[in-house]
C-alpha cells in the first residue's frame, strides 16, 4: 500500500537522521558531560559497524554465509601493524619497501592487503556453496590465525604493540575527539558507498543471485564473478576496519582474525538487521553496549548473552533495525 | 627414523580422534541438513565429566562410564530444547544460534569448574610403554586410543549395513521426507541420531583427557580441524571421514616434523625453522584448499 510504504520511509528517514545527529553530536555532549571515555568507546562501536556493514555486503544482500570474517578485519590491522613496526625498528618490509607510520600510505596497504587475500580465499571458497562454504570461510580464518601466532618475528602470539597512533595529513588522531571523527567518516563513506553498490546494477545482480543463482546464470549472468567482487569488496571494509582498530588500540594480535570474532560481527549484523546496511551499525551499537553493560554487573555474561542470541535467532529475526523502522529486512 | 614412526604413530591417533569427532559431525549434517557448531561442546562436556568423575572416584573406567551418557544425554536434550526448531530454518540462522550455544556451553564450564584447566591422570594399566615395533616404545595409552577408534570405526560400519537402524539412518539420509513418508519416526530418529553424535564426540573427549588440558573452549580447536575433515572427506560419508581424519591427522603432525627440517636443505637454521613452523600451521589448510579446487564437493560426495 502506497500510503503505508511512505510512513515507513519517514519513520525511517527519522531514525536515520536522528542517529547521525547523535553520533556527530557524541564528543561534545560527552566532554560536557565529563565523560571523555564514552568518545573512545563509541569509536569502537564505529569501528566494529564498519565491519558489521561489510559482512552485511556478503551475508544480507550477496547470502554467502562467511564465518571467516575476522580473517579480513585482522589482516587490515596486521597490514598497519606491519608497516608501523618496522617503522618504529627502522627495518625494511617485504620486496625493500620500508614501514612507514603515515596513514595514507599504511592505511590504503591495508585495504588493499585484506581485499587481495579476500580475492585469493573468496576465489577458492565460491567453487562451493552452502554448509561447505560456511566451514571452508572458517577454516581459512583459522589458517590466517595460525599462521600469525606461529610468526614470532611481529610477536606471534602475544601481538605487536604500536608505539603510537599513525600520522594522518594535518589531522592529530592521537586525540581521541579527532579518530572518533576519523572512523564516524570513514564508516559514513563506506556506507554510502555500499548504498550506492547495492542499488546499482551490480547490487540487483548480486541480490538476484542470492535469490535464485541459477536463474541469473540462465540469464546470462557470470554469477561467479559478481559474487566475488562482492566478497573482495567486503573484505576491503573489514580491512579499513582492522586498519582502524590497529589505531584505536595501538595494539594488534592474532586473537582478531580468531574466529570467535567472526561470530561476534556475524551476531552483530544479525542483531541490527541482516540486507538493511544501517541496521548493523545498531547492531554493533547494541552489541558492544550490552557487552559492556553486563561486563560490568557479572565476568559469566556470556552465559546470558548465549541463550540470548538463539532467542533472538528464533523469534525476532527482523533486528533492531526491523524493529525501529518497521521495514522488513532483505 | 624411529622419531618418524613415533610421529606417524602419532599422527594417527590425532587422526581417530578427528574420526570420532567427523563421524558423528558428518551424520549429523548428512541427515538434519544442520550445520551443528556446537560439536565441540559436548567434547568438552565428555572430558569435564570424566576428569572429575575420574578424580573423585580414582577410577578411569568410571569417568568413562559416567560421561559417555552425559555427553549423549545432553546431546539429545539440546536436540530436544534448540535443534527440533532449527531443522526447517537456513544454514545462518543454525550458525548463529549454535553459535549462542557455544558461547553458553563454555561459560557454563566456567562457571561451575572455574577458569584452571583441569588433568586427568592416564590410567595405571595404560600408562607404560610397549615396542610394537622393536626398538621404539610407545605410550600403551595412545595405542589404546588409536583401538578404540577402529572397534568404533567397526562398529559403526556394523551398525549401518546390518542394522535396521543404520538402514532407516542411511535412507534419512538419501531422502528425509520419503522414509517420514513410509511410518518411520523421524523425530524419533532425529534425536538418536544426534546422541549418537554426541556421545561419539564424549568419547573423544573423554580420550583426550589425560593427553590435554581440560579446559573450556577446548572444543573449539578440534572443530575447526573436524570441519576440515568433513569438507574433504565429504559431508555426510562416514567412510570420507575416516578416510580424511586420517590424512589430516597424519598431515597436521608430520608437517609440524618435517617441513623445518625439509626447507633447512634450501635456506639457512633459523629462517627455515620459522618459515617451517609457519608452513606446518598451514598445511592442513593449504591440503584443504588442493582437494577443493580438485573435488569441490569433497573425496567422497554423498548423493542427495
Amino acid at each position: 500500500m502506497p500510503f503505508d510504504a511512505s510512513r515507513f520511509r519517514t519513520r525511517t528517514g527519522v531514525l536515520l537522521i536522528t542517529g547521525l545527529l547523535f553520533l556527530l553530536l557524541l564528543p561534545p555532549v560527552s566532554s560536557v558531560m565529563n565523560e571523555s571515555y564514552l568518545v573512545s568507546f563509541f569509536s569502537r562501536i564505529l569501528i566494529y559497524a564498519l565491519a558489521a556493514v561489510s559482512l552485511d555486503l556478503i551475508i544480507g544482500y550477496g547470502g554467502m554465509v562467511s564465518l571467516g570474517h575476522a580473517a579480513f578485519f585482522g589482516i587490515g590491522a596486521y597490514g598497519v601493524g606491519f608497516l608501523t613496526f618496522h617503522f618504529q625498528e627502522s627495518t625494511l618490509f617485504i620486496f625493500g619497501f620500508e614501514g612507514t607510520d603515515n596513514a595514507l600510505i599504511s592505511w590504503p596497504f591495508a585495504i588493499v592487503f585484506s581485499a587481495a587475500l579476500a580475492a585469493i580465499i573468496g576465489a577458492l571458497s565460491l567453487r562451493t556453496s552452502g554448509i561447505y562454504f560456511i566451514m571452508i570461510t572458517l577454516a581459512f580464518s583459522q589458517m590466517f590465525y595460525y599462521l600469525f601466532v606461529s610468526l614470532e618475528a611481529y610477536g606471534g602470539d602475544d601481538g605487536l604493540s604500536l608505539w603510537s597512533r599513525n600520522r594522518l595529513g594535518p589531522l592529530d588522531i592521537s586525540n581521541d575527539t579527532v579518530f572518533y571523527y576519523v572512523c564516524l567518516v570513514s564508516l559514513l563513506v563506506f556506507l554510502f558507498i555500499s548504498w550506492r553498490l547495492v542499488h546499482s546494477r551490480f547490487g540487483r545482480v548480486v541480490r538476484g543471485t542470492r535469490e535464485n543463482e541459477l536463474r541469473m546464470q540462465t540469464l546470462g549472468y557470470a554469477t561467479y564473478r559478481y559474487k566475488l567482487v562482492c566478497f573482495t569488496i567486503a573484505g576491503a571494509g573489514a580491512g579499513l576496519a582492522g586498519a582502524l582498530l590497529a589505531n584505536q588500540n595501538e595494539f594488534v594480535s592474532p586473537g582478531l582474525m580468531h574466529w570467535t570474532h567472526s561470530g561476534e560481527i556475524l551476531v552483530m549484523v544479525l542483531l541490527g538487521g541482516m540486507g538493511t546496511l544501517f541496521g548493523p551499525v545498531l547492531g554493533a551499537m547494541a552489541f558492544l553496549l550490552m557487552e559492556e553493560v553486563l561486563a560490568a554487573w557479572t565476568e559469566h555474561w556470556m552465559v546470558f548473552l548465549g541463550p540470548f542470541l538463539i532467542i533472538v535467532v528464533l523469534f525476532a529475526k527482523k533486528g533492531l533495525y526491523g524493529l525501529l523502522t518497521g521495514e522488513r529486512h532483505e | 627414523m624411529l622419531l618418524f614412526i613415533e610421529q606417524i604413530l602419532n599422527g594417527l591417533q590425532l587422526g581417530i580422534m578427528l574420526f570420532l569427532m567427523s563421524a558423528g559431525l558428518t551424520l549429523i549434517f548428512g541427515i538434519m541438513r544442520i550445520i551443528n557448531l556446537a560439536h565441540g561442546s559436548f567434547y568438552m562436556i565428555g572430558a569435564y565429566v570424566a576428569a572429575t568423575v575420574a578424580s573423585y572416584t580414582g577410577s578411569f573406567l568410571l569417568g568413562l562410564l559416567a560421561a559417555l551418557p552425559a555427553a549423549a544425554l545432553s546431546g539429545m536434550l539440546v536436540e530436544l530444547i534448540v535443534f527440533r526448531k532449527l531443522y526447517n530454518r537456513d544454514h545462518l540462522d543454525q550458525v548463529l544460534a549454535t553459535f549462542g550455544l557455544i558461547l553458553f556451553f563454555n561459560e557454563l564450564t566456567r562457571i561451575i569448574w572455574g577458569r584452571q584447566p583441569l588433568f586427568m591422570d592416564v590410567p595405571s594399566w595404560l600408562s607404560h610403554t610397549v615396542e610394537l615395533i622393536p626398538g621404539i616404545p610407545y605410550p600403551s595409552y595412545r595405542l589404546a586410543i588409536i583401538f578404540v577408534g577402529i572397534m568404533v570405526a567397526l562398529l559403526l560400519y556394523l551398525l549401518f549395513t546390518r542394522t535396521r537402524l543404520g538402514m532407516q539412518i542411511r535412507a534419512g539420509a538419501a531422502n528425509r521426507e520419503m522414509i517420514a513418508a513410509l511410518g518411520v519416526n523421524i523425530k524419533l530418529l532425529n534425536t538418536l541420531v544426534f546422541g549418537l553424535g554426541t556421545l561419539l564426540a564424549g568419547l573423544a573427549g573423554i580420550m583426550a583427557g589425560p593427553i590435554l588440558a581440560v579446559e573450556a573452549g577446548m572444543g573449539e580447536s578440534i572443530l575447526i580441524l573436524t570441519f576440515v575433515v568433513i569438507v574433504i572427506g565429504g559431508i555426510g560419508s562416514i567412510k570420507g571421514a575416516m578416510i580424511a581424519a586420517i590424512l589430516v591427522g597424519l598431515v597436521d603432525t608430520l608437517g609440524g616434523f618435517l617441513l623445518p627440517s625439509l626447507l633447512r636443505l634450501f635456506l639457512p637454521a633459523a629462517t627455515a625453522d620459522g618459515a617451517g613452523m609457519s608452513l606446518a600451521s598451514m598445511s592442513v589448510y593449504i591440503l584443504m584448499a588442493v582437494i577443493l579446487i580438485w573435488k569441490p564437493r569433497g573425496l567422497f560426495p554423498v548423493q542427495g
